[in-house]
């Protein structure tokens, strides 16, 4: 078994506030890794150094079988990352968006060609290929940023709150998106507050106040918190947070 | 480099396709220059006047005459008697009343003096100096000939010479101005707007994710904006050259190096601004506030800096512009050199480097 993200006692301290406590796991390759957790449980700033984002204050990482510490260069070719405003340029059309993604990741031109077309047509989006992002709907956008993310292949897809905003058919074409990947060996990587969603998820991980109070399946999770859904595992972990928004 | 080619060209479509600001962008220059060439201008022009003539004899007719016939004065009105001067004035008619004696012929040809009084109104107070000075030099004139075949002993002669600009044109002074302003707006605010965009749109983070430089990010983002602010200097110079009638005495060569030189700087400025603000709507009012006001304020373009209290002086030797404005004056209207302008030149270049140092410094720092 080969685990592409392997993190050891990973600390981010801004001034006094710890905002990630001293956290450790691993992902597993083609794993669909959620990272549950309020607003403010850290989440967000944990894929933030994962990414390279943001430097960790203490611990170390890997990612992709390299050093966070001393190769987030090579890290950065690896990795795709989608935040939760979906990051197109709504000024530029759909195939200028993927075609400039594709360009800083140092995609040829026959390579990005190509690549619009498979992309285009798997989302049935070849007429609008030429329309501008901003007159696009939400839902198209998201998933259109999340093949944009992938453009290069990477090896882990880190995805951070991606179904914000979006209604609930959009959310569920997206995870089917993320299925697909995930089928081909990419390794996925999602914060959500939806506990709908965590249920998707091949192993989920809670965090509370900066640390990290449970990881497993979500069944397992269910079984040890004695609980019929992810929601109530999450209500009864994140009861005892001190942070408040 | 070919993610940088990428980069760029992604640059020249965000600005191609918003129109509207290429279009003011390019604009700017155009009506700046005619607003300051000739709307705005502090040359005193057909300002009306009154006059009272209580004489009416042939001295006084032509000595009017002659006033009236100036470009600088309009006789809009004819006083009847001393009652009725407070009352043209507040009823903002005139600028400035001519009074002339009731024996005025008489005293200039007999006695060795004739008074004429001229009354103008201060509330703004260059253009009572300025009217006074242009009156009494007409006045001047008239005395001179009438007295032409007389010799007089020991007088005195100024002869008064305005070098560089003789006629006393205000766009000798501005068009260096309105170059240090449209850069200072272009470059600062436009570059540190796009900037600012990317993060608040989060497509800085997905570019500081992906493998590309940070620090092409920023050149790619400078570019287009040169490019513009390039055209805009050269739209800048043939205005003035060919409407406005300014000449480029010194080196034009020397003349595009100092203003690529003060781009530069500028630039950097933006993305320094980039760097602090947190929304496009910061980024417009630090640039605005912290450097478009002192520009206009501080840098010797619209008020003399001689002529400020000394704390505002040594202010005023922080702004990049101030430096520039001088240099660009001396080159255009004097035809100085680099020998004559390498002090200021040095500031600029060293403001340059700390800037771009700088920036370049804590940009690296916030993706960290």
């Amino acid at each position: 078994m080969t685990y592409p993200i392997q993190v050891q006692n990973l600390t981010k301290k801004f001034d006094q506030f710890t905002a990630v406590d001293n956290i450790t796991f691993k992902v597993k390759e083609g794993e669909i890794f959620g990272f549950l957790g309020a607003n403010g449980a850290g989440k967000t700033t944990a894929m933030r150094m994962l990414c390279g984002l943001s430097l960790p204050t203490s611990g170390e990482a890997e990612i992709a079988g390299f050093d966070l510490n001393k190769y987030p260069e090579k890290i950065k070719k690896n990795i795709g990352y989608m935040s939760q405003k979906f990051s197109l340029y709504e000024d530029l059309t759909v195939r200028e968006n993927i075609r400039f993604y594709g360009g800083i990741y140092g995609l040829d031109n026959e390579k990005i060609k190509s690549k619009t077309n498979t992309m285009l047509s798997t989302l049935s989006l070849l007429e609008e290929k030429n329309t501008l992002v901003k007159s696009l709907p939400l839902g198209w956008r998201q998933k259109i940023a999340f093949s944009v993310a992938m453009v290069h292949d990477p090896k882990i897809i880190f995805l951070d709150e991606p179904t914000g905003g979006v209604d609930p058919i959009a959310r569920r074409e997206f995870w089917n998106m993320i299925y697909e990947v995930a089928n081909n060996g990419t390794t996925v990587f999602v914060t959500t507050h939806y506990m709908d969603e965590a249920e998707y998820c091949s192993r989920v991980c809670i965090m509370v106040d900066g640390r990290i109070d449970a990881l497993d399946t979500p069944l397992s999770l269910k079984k040890q918190f004695n609980s019929k859904d992810m929601n109530e595992v999450f209500v009864k972990l994140a009861r005892h947070s001190k942070r408040t928004e | 480099m070919k993610q940088f080619l990428f980069f760029i060209k992604k640059e020249f479509t965000h600005v191609w396709r918003d129109g509207h600001t290429l279009f003011i962008l390019l604009a700017m220059p155009l009506t700046q220059i005619l607003i300051f060439g000739f709307a705005l201008t502090n040359e005193v022009k057909n300002s009306s006047i009154g006059i009272l003539d209580n004489s009416k004899d042939k001295a006084s007719v032509e000595l009017i005459a002659r006033i009236s016939a100036s470009r600088y004065f309009d006789v809009v009105s004819i006083i009847p008697d001393n009652a009725h001067i407070d009352p043209t004035f507040k009823k903002g008619k005139i600028k400035m009343a001519l009074i002339m004696p009731s024996d005025f012929e008489e005293s200039l040809l007999h006695s060795n003096s004739a008074k004429i009084q001229l009354i103008a109104d201060a509330s703004d107070p260059n253009t009572a100096t300025t009217l006074i000075n242009y009156a009494s030099a007409i006045i001047r004139d008239y005395q001179k000939e009438l007295m032409a075949n007389q010799d007089f002993p020991n007088t005195i002669k100024t002869e008064i010479k305005m070098l560089y600009n003789p006629q006393l044109k205000g766009s000798y002074n501005f068009v260096p101005g309105v170059i240090a302003m449209i850069l200072m707006l272009l470059c600062s605010m436009m570059t540190s707007i796009s900037i600012v965009k990317e993060k608040e749109l989060g497509t800085m983070e997905v570019i500081l994710v992906s493998p590309i430089v940070p620090l092409r990010v920023i050149f790619a983002k400078m570019i287009p904006y040169f490019i513009v602010s390039m055209i805009n200097i050269t739209t800048i110079l043939l205005l003035s050259v060919f409407v406005l009638e300014v000449p480029i005495k010194g080196n034009l060569i020397l003349l595009i190096s100092e203003c690529i030189l003060f781009t530069i700087t500028v630039l950097a400025l933006g993305l320094l601004i980039s760097i602090v603000a947190k929304s496009q709507q910061i980024a417009i009012f630090i640039s605005l506030m912290g450097l478009f006001l002192p520009t206009i304020m501080l840098s010797g373009f619209m008020f003399p800096i001689e002529n400020m209290p000394i704390g505002l002086q040594l202010i005023s030797n922080l702004v990049p512009s101030k430096w520039f404005y001088h240099i660009i004056k001396n080159i255009m209207i004097k035809g100085s050199s680099l020998q004559h302008v390498w002090k200021e030149t040095a500031i600029l270049v060293g403001m340059m480097l700390v800037l771009v140092t700088v920036s370049i410094k804590k940009f690296k720092i916030r993706m960290e």
